[in-house]
């Protein structure tokens, strides 16, 4: 789960981060007097789960609290578009306002899993306020990690090593070093899977601060932080895949024609990949999940179909212990009760196959029996065709 | 001969007496594995599907001998289920539940280090020796025992290909889902060296999906020390950054993880990649 940045701010307040004087607006009005509150020019930051927003003109500097809101009004409703956030765009519907900084140096800091020694690294670099990953590419050498090992966090050692290395002054490396250590407990205390300050700066007068801020949350991890699930912004999420996160189905949203039904998620990426290499496009990632019963099975037809560039759907399930006649019954069911028109091409391979194969040929409805993956692939990409001519 | 289960292998199934657990520790005693018992705390000295059930595995393994576990245990004790037979002392753990905190799995693994216990999981379907041996959820009806070593981060998708093998008459010598979460106790590079050490192995399949670099590392060691043909896919190759695509590992992310460097990395050390999961039978045929 993504939280905004304020959210974030909020959370790195509280583990002795400094993060600049700020308030939360929903409304022109509650811009505006968070201005006047904070007095002097302020920054107003679009509130969007995506990077980029600067260069998108989501974040302006205003003079005062009159400018301040000439800025919200014309940023509350407006759709931004950035390198993260697709061609749509987002709405946006909060913004940031906070004091501004007179910047002596921007660094980065980020906490990531490590995969391969199975421990959250700490990284930091000098090279603050652009993209890590442009850094990763040209200067890897200048970020600088440090693992986080299990139960004992960053240590104060691991810390200094780190803000000398980007060249802190010593006069400002006390305060680099508390905060450092405080994001890492605030990375472990949340149950987060991604953190980043970017950028996290000097002023002029050496002190710091983390100037932007973002947290990934681990999904799985949630059920222990029910305060969290408050920071959810729906408003963020595409309504069918917080209507499929309902019905504990796995859906992504693509921009294709061609809705896939899989259980697993490694044979659900498989089909999108070869409806691709048959020359279609696929609508949608959806795993329906190895369990899946009757019930599920509706769901996941329902939210397919309300999608409204789909033009046929693609139904491929490996049987193990979802029965095959089981299925199709429910798909049947389903086809039935949502009288759905797009053509179907069923893919089935497991348990009761022949049984599955016959409940779908009397039924009455346009399904196409598919014999393999590849047939399979080929059928759906000719059937949305056919609807298209 | 197969790597890690065989007929020797004696099981335990943690979180015995679930709904879960039940079915799949009558399907492995259907197989012919040798299920010996099972832990639910609270629940020790009954007896469950005429085998008994312990409280603790430390228990278990004295009273029964076990040299193997399977763990079916809700997400957040599955972690302290890994640790508990990891402390008795089991040699082989596999974790099938899905769904557990990242931290939790950072703390187990610590834990582990140093200790002589190997962990399957979590978030996998299990290992298969067919004929033999059968610790997990998938279908024992799509296997048939002969060469092929199979490794896979996917469940379904390993059906997929263990599937079509069988069709073409191609029996397998293990299976190993290693799991699709972002830390897992067997890495692919575990599984190959296991393989490759074993003679009964003649070919292995490789199933990889988007994230993480554990491909591209077992690339690196296939290209310098496997003479077996290797036959690979990635999943994923559609996928669209930054999202999670179900499992919790498969995700790209920072520029890293994308199906197309692993492919060119396994295919640079010369694995038989194929473009599409329809063919990964016929690669293997066309390879032994």
């Amino acid at each position: 789960m993504k939280i905004h940045e304020y959210q974030a701010k909020a959370i790195l307040a509280k583990y002795g981060v400094p993060v600049p004087r700020g308030e939360v607006a929903f409304t022109v009005d509650e811009a505006e007097a968070a201005a006047k509150k904070i007095g002097g020019s302020v920054v107003v930051k679009a509130q969007i789960h995506a990077g980029g927003r600067g260069k998108g003109g989501g974040v302006k500097v205003a003079k005062d609290a009159l400018e301040a809101a000439e800025i919200a009004k014309k940023m509350l409703g407006m759709r931004l578009v950035t390198h993260q956030t697709g061609p749509e765009g987002r709405i946006v519907q909060r913004l940031l306002v906070e004091e501004t900084l007179p910047i002596a140096r921007e660094l980065y800091l980020g906490i990531v899993l490590d995969r391969a020694q199975g421990k959250p690294v700490f990284m930091a670099s000098s090279a603050g306020g652009v993209d890590i990953e442009e850094v990763a590419a040209k200067s890897p050498e200048s970020i600088l990690k440090e693992a986080l090992e299990p139960g004992y966090g960053l240590a104060p050692f691991q810390a200094r090593s780190m803000a000398f290395g980007m060249g802190v002054e010593s006069e400002s490396a006390s305060g680099a070093v508390a905060a450092m250590i405080g994001l890492a407990k605030a990375y472990d205390a949340i149950d987060a899977s991604l953190a980043e300050i970017n950028p996290f700066i000097v002023s002029e007068d050496g002190k710091v601060y983390a100037l932007d801020a973002k947290f990934t949350l681990d999904d799985n991890a949630l059920y222990r932080h029910k305060d969290l699930l408050d920071l959810r912004d729906l408003n963020e999420e595409d309504p069918l895949e917080v209507e499929a996160s309902r019905f504990s189905l796995n859906y992504i949203k693509l921009d294709g024609d061609i809705a896939c039904m899989v259980n697993g998620a490694g044979l659900a990426m498989a089909t999108m990949d070869i409806v691709k290499y048959a020359g279609g496009s696929p609508a949608n990632f959806l795993d329906v999940g190895g369990g899946a019963n009757a019930e599920q099975i509706k769901n996941a037809f329902r939210i397919l179909l309300s999608d409204a560039g789909v033009k046929a759907v693609l139904i491929n399930i490996f049987g193990g212990i979802l029965r095959c006649d089981v299925l199709a019954t429910g798909v049947v069911n389903a086809a039935r009760e949502l009288n759905v028109k797009a053509p179907i091409v069923v893919r089935m391979e497991g348990t009761n196959v022949e049984k599955g194969q016959e409940i779908l040929r009397t039924s009455g409805f346009n399904f196409t029996v598919a014999d393999g993956m590849r047939d399979a692939a080929e059928k759906v990409v000719q059937a949305a065709r056919g609807v298209k001519a | 001969m197969s790597v890690l289960v065989d007929q020797n292998t004696r099981v335990l199934f943690q979180g015995f007496t679930g709904r879960e657990a039940s079915f799949h520790a009558q399907a492995s005693i259907d197989y012919g594995t040798k299920v010996v018992g099972g832990v639910t705390p609270g629940k020790g000295g009954l007896m469950h599907l005429g085998l008994p059930v312990f409280n603790t595995m430390a228990d278990a393994v004295k009273h029964t001998g076990a040299n193997a576990s399977v763990i079916f245990v809700p997400p957040p004790y599955a972690a302290d289920a890994i640790m508990e037979a990891v402390a008795a002392g089991v040699p082989l753990v596999v974790c099938i539940t899905e769904g557990i905190p990242t931290e939790d799995m950072v703390q187990a693994r610590e834990f582990m280090r140093g200790k002589p216990s190997r962990l399957i999981g979590p978030n996998c379907p299990g290992i298969i020796s067919p004929g033999k041996c059968k610790i997990g959820i998938m279908p024992a009806s799509i296997h048939k025992a002969g060469n092929v070593g199979v490794v896979s981060r996917s469940g379904t998708l390993t059906y997929e290909a263990v599937g079509q093998l069988t069709k073409l008459g191609i029996g397998q010598s293990t299976c190993i889902g290693i799991g699709g979460d972002p830390i897992i106790g067997t890495t692919f590079l575990d599984a190959i060296e296991l393989f490759n050490a074993d003679p009964d192995t003649h070919a292995i399949v490789m199933i990889g999906e988007i994230g993480g670099s554990a491909e591209e590392t077992a690339a690196e060691y296939i290209q310098a020390n496997v003479k077996k043909p290797v036959v690979g896919f990635i999943a994923g190759q559609t996928a669209p950054p930054g999202r999670r695509m179900g499992h919790a590992g498969a995700i790209i992310s920072g520029g890293s993880g994308k199906a197309e460097d692993k492919m060119k990395a396994m295919k640079a050390a010369g694995i038989t990649v194929c473009a599409t999961p329809a063919e990964i039978g016929e690669k293997v045929k066309s390879r032994l």
